[in-house]
Parts: structure tokens; sequence; C-alpha cells
């Protein structure tokens, strides 16, 4: 196990020390001390590491990650985990706004709730949310899952594409073009596994889906009130 | 983006580091915002006495003897005590507005930046660092204060483009993100009498806030009306004798983190302005919810949290 006290080493050192190791190194278990809320920590990682921040993190932590695994053992700031292409972000607190935005693939997991715009833009990324989100979360996410365990806000997939969301409480009001869909066998299969590799014993089978209804994808003046 | 810093205090033994805590507090969110800097901050009450905070940019003229021209103008003992470009007025209760016809006579450069019982305002152009400095802000002691740095968007940097800003008597507002209606709003505000000096738009959510209580209103319905009247993005935090109070717009894009600990609410525009806040990590941390009114008092039981004005 290596430690970084980010008070003493600074971030861009932090970073570039992170960003250095290769694909095979034997360096894998990382840990990172006194964030205390500072910003882009362990983001842009390339490499098959695991990556623990033992405390709250600010803005953009783990943000176009690729391979890594991190965990942060605190509550993460605004754009937590944006962009991610690959690998598993764990945040063990909760997670501020546009948490998984415009992730491209990987596993984000918030065991606290998540406030609004959560998977705005998300495009393959797979996002589970042990307790609630807030208002305009998955707004035009265009594909990959997003699993909620507890209520969603206002507006859920307002605008969305081909992305599925799963929540298992209330939603306060769905967005435009949202709407609730059959959960099919496959869907059952898909959520079992989130679920699961999530750490999450919620049930499948107490979720209700959401998506598009298909109506906004392209322009057709009868639909002009809807836009 | 401005940053807005908040600190309420539960327990009494913090109270001699109010200054110290919120200075460092601001200090951290200086990357938020380099523009300017203030603090509104409550304390040293003294029953019968009213207190204005007043601002000039030639302290050396505009100050001098103005407690001796005061105190004839009013026919009443008024002290004064000096801090850099500003001054605390120290008056018989219930001769603010007196007072502030009196100084417009005596020197009308002199500006009046809070007015009330135990509310003092400081502010100027310059990173928090600096304007903290400049009136030893570290050393004041108090109850509850709050403070902002700015980013300016909508209006001149200038120290009364900076916040906070005084709404009514022990009141003032700091505020995160732009208004976008603060135009119609102040010709609307100008119509019905109520004075506003800048092009700025936060000094526009003030005055609204002041137009709401002049007809009525208590600061809980005028920042639920706000929500209504209020065009833009908005996170706000108000101080008020007994406490202080948050609102953010229904969008919510302005950030906000609270925690509570048994010996003090906190507010930051970030996480990091409350790394250094003794027990924080054990305290609650939320971030306040949009669209919601939230309420901390001293003269309310200690423990109410969110109470929905």
């Amino acid at each position: 196990m290596q430690t970084i006290d980010l008070q003493e080493t600074g971030l861009r050192e932090m970073n570039k020390t992170l960003h250095a190791q290769a694909d095979n190194t034997n360096q894998t278990a990382w840990e990172i001390v006194n964030p205390k809320g500072a910003h882009a920590i362990a983001c842009g990682l390339n490499a098959p590491i695991e990556v623990t921040v033992k405390g709250s993190t600010g803005y953009y932590c783990a943000g176009m990650n690729q391979h890594a695994t991190v965990n942060i053992h605190g509550s993460a700031g605004p754009g937590t985990a944006e962009n991610m292409m690959s690998g598993k972000v764990v945040i063990e607190g909760d997670a501020s706004q546009y948490a998984g935005a415009t992730g491209h693939g990987g596993l984000l997991v918030i065991k606290g709730n998540a406030s609004s715009r959560c998977g705005i833009s998300m495009k393959g990324i797979n996002i589970v949310v042990h307790g609630n989100i807030g208002h305009m979360s998955a707004f035009m996410a265009q594909s990959g899952n997003l699993v909620v365990c507890g209520d969603a806000g206002d507006a859920l997939g307002d605008s969305c594409y081909e992305a599925r969301l799963f929540v298992r409480g209330e939603v306060k009001s769905l967005g435009a073009d949202c709407e609730k869909k059959e959960m099919r066998p496959e869907h059952i299969e898909i959520l079992r596994a989130l679920l699961e590799e999530a750490g999450s014993d919620a049930k499948p089978e107490e979720f209700t889906r959401y998506g598009s209804a298909r109506n906004l994808y392209n322009f057709d003046v009868d639909n002009a009130a809807a836009y | 983006m401005c940053g807005i810093v908040g600190l309420f205090l539960k327990d009494k033994a913090l109270e001699p580091k109010l200054g110290e805590m919120l200075t460092s507090m601001l200090i951290t969110m200086t990357d938020r915002g380099p523009d300017s800097a203030g603090i509104a901050i409550y304390g040293g009450e003294t029953t019968g006495r009213a207190k204005m905070t007043v601002q000039s940019d030639t302290p050396e003229t505009a100050f001098s003897e103005l407690d001796e021209k005061l105190s004839k103008a009013l026919n009443a003992k008024v002290a004064m005590s000096v801090k850099s470009t500003h001054a605390i007025l120290d008056l018989p209760a219930g001769s603010i507005a007196q007072a502030r016809t009196a100084l417009t006579e005596i020197d009308s450069s002199i500006r009046m930046m809070s007015r009330g019982d135990s509310l003092e305002i400081y502010k100027e152009v310059g990173l928090p660092k600096d304007v903290a400095a400049q009136f030893d802000l570290a050393q004041m002691s108090g109850t509850h204060g709050i403070g902002h740095t700015r980013m300016a968007t909508e209006s001149a940097v200038t120290t009364m483009g900076a916040h906070p800003f005084n709404t009514g008597d022990d009141q003032c507002l700091v505020h995160n993100g732009s208004l976008s209606n603060h135009n119609s709003l102040r010709r609307k505000l100008r119509r019905d009498g109520i004075h506003i000096e800048t092009e700025n738009d936060t000094e526009v959510g003030a005055a609204y806030l002041t137009w709401q209580m002049q007809n009525g209103a208590t600061l809980g319905e005028a920042l639920e009306s706000s929500l209504d009247d209020l065009d833009g993005f908005f996170t706000f935090v108000v101080g008020t004798k007994d406490g202080f109070g948050v609102v953010r717009d229904p969008i919510a894009c302005k950030p906000a983190v609270m925690a509570e600990t048994d010996q003090y609410v906190a507010f930051g525009s970030e996480y990091r302005a409350l790394v250094d806040l003794p027990g924080i990590e054990t305290a609650r941390v939320w971030e306040p919810e949009p669209a919601t009114v939230y309420f901390w008092s001293h003269t309310d039981a200690p423990s109410s949290k969110e109470k929905a004005a």
C-alpha cells in the first residue's frame, strides 16, 4: 500500500504519481489521506490500480477514469466520476450535483444520496445509488443504466434517449418524453447483476423501469409543444 | 462563481473565535472570486444603543470629528471607532434614520454599510485575506456571521458592489449566482420608493427583501416569494439578528454545503471551506435542498433545524 498525504505532496504531484502507473504496475494499492475537499483528486487515471481517498472530496474527483477503482471514504463534490470511461468509483457518503455526468462506461456506486443532475447526458456508464437522487437526473441520458434504490426528484429522465432508469421508490415527476416501462426478464437480470456488483441487497423485482417515449428523437411539428 | 460562507455558533465558548473561523473559511474560498470580499458579523449589542457601519474612500477627512458632528446633530452621545475605510457609529437606539439624514448633510460621500443593534459589515475591493487584514476581522468575536468573496459578472467591481448587502435593521444578504430580471425589478422597486444605489443584481435582491418586509412579510415569507419573483441563479445566505437563513433557486446549480454539530451550523459554497472547523469529521454534512427556505435562530430551540418558513 502506497500512502500519499495530499497536504504534503500537493495535488499536481499526487495526480502525476498516479498517472505514472503503468498497466502492469505492481503498486496497485494507493491511499490518499487529508483530501480536505480538494478538487480533481485522482482525475484521469489510466491503469488498473485501486485508490482509496480517506475523507471527502471536492469537484471532479475520479473524472475521466479508465481502468482504475477509486473509493471515496467520505462525501464527494460536484462532477464526481464525470466522463468516466471504465473502471469503478465507489462513494461511501453522498454525492453532489452531476455525479457520473457524460460517463461512457464503468460503474459508479453512491452509497448515500446523490443530488441534482445525477447521470446527466450519461453515455454508457452504470450508476447505482443506494439512497435518493435529486432533480433533473438522467437529463438527455443516452445509454447505460441508472439504478436508484430510494426516490428520484423532479423531471427524471427529461429528453432521455436509450438509457435505462430503474427506481425502487417514488419518482417526484418524470421529465419530458420519459415514461414508465415494462420490466421484462432481461431487465431483471441486468438489474440483479448491477445491484450485486454495487453491494446492494435490494430486490430487482421491487424496481420500476423508466425510459424514453421516443417522441423527441426527431423534430416533428406535431410535438413542438413538448420541446 | 463567488464564494459564500456562514457560521452560526451554538457553543458560546467559540464566540471569541468567530472572526478567526469565518475569516479562515472565506480565505479558503478565494479562488471562487478574487474581486471583492466582505463579512457581516453579529455581536457586541448594548441595550439602548444602535450601531451603524459607515464607509468612506477618504476616511481621514470624512471621519475626522464625525462623532462630535453627529452628536451635535442628534443632540445625544455618539461614539465612533474607525477601522481603515470603515467606522462603527454607536448611537442611541431609535436614532438611525435621523443619523442617516444628518450624515448626508455632514458629508455626502459617507456611505452606510449596515445598521442595527448588533450587525457590522466590512467590505472592500480585494482578496479575502487582504480585506480581512485591513479590518482585523480575525480578532472579532460574535454569535454568528456571513461572508462573501466575489467574482463579478453583472456589475462593476466596487465597494458598493461588494457583498454582504444590508437589507434592513440587522439584516443582510450574500449571493452566489446572477439575477436576470434585476433591471425590471429595480425599476419597479424604485417606483415604490425603495433606495437602490448601484446597477448590481444582488442589491436588487436585497432591496426586494427589504420591500417585501416593509409590506408586512416576515423574512421567511420574503425569501419564499423571492423564489417566484427573482429570475436567475441564486444561493442566498441571509443574516438576521438571531441567526441565519439559506435559500437556493429551484435549479440549484450554485453549490452549497452545510455542516452541523452541537457547537455550530456552518455554510460553505464548497466543503473545502468547512474542513478546518472543529469536529467536522463527525458533523452532519448535507446539501440544502433547492427551493427550500432554511433558518437557524438563537431564539428558537437550539436544535431547530430545517424549518421551512
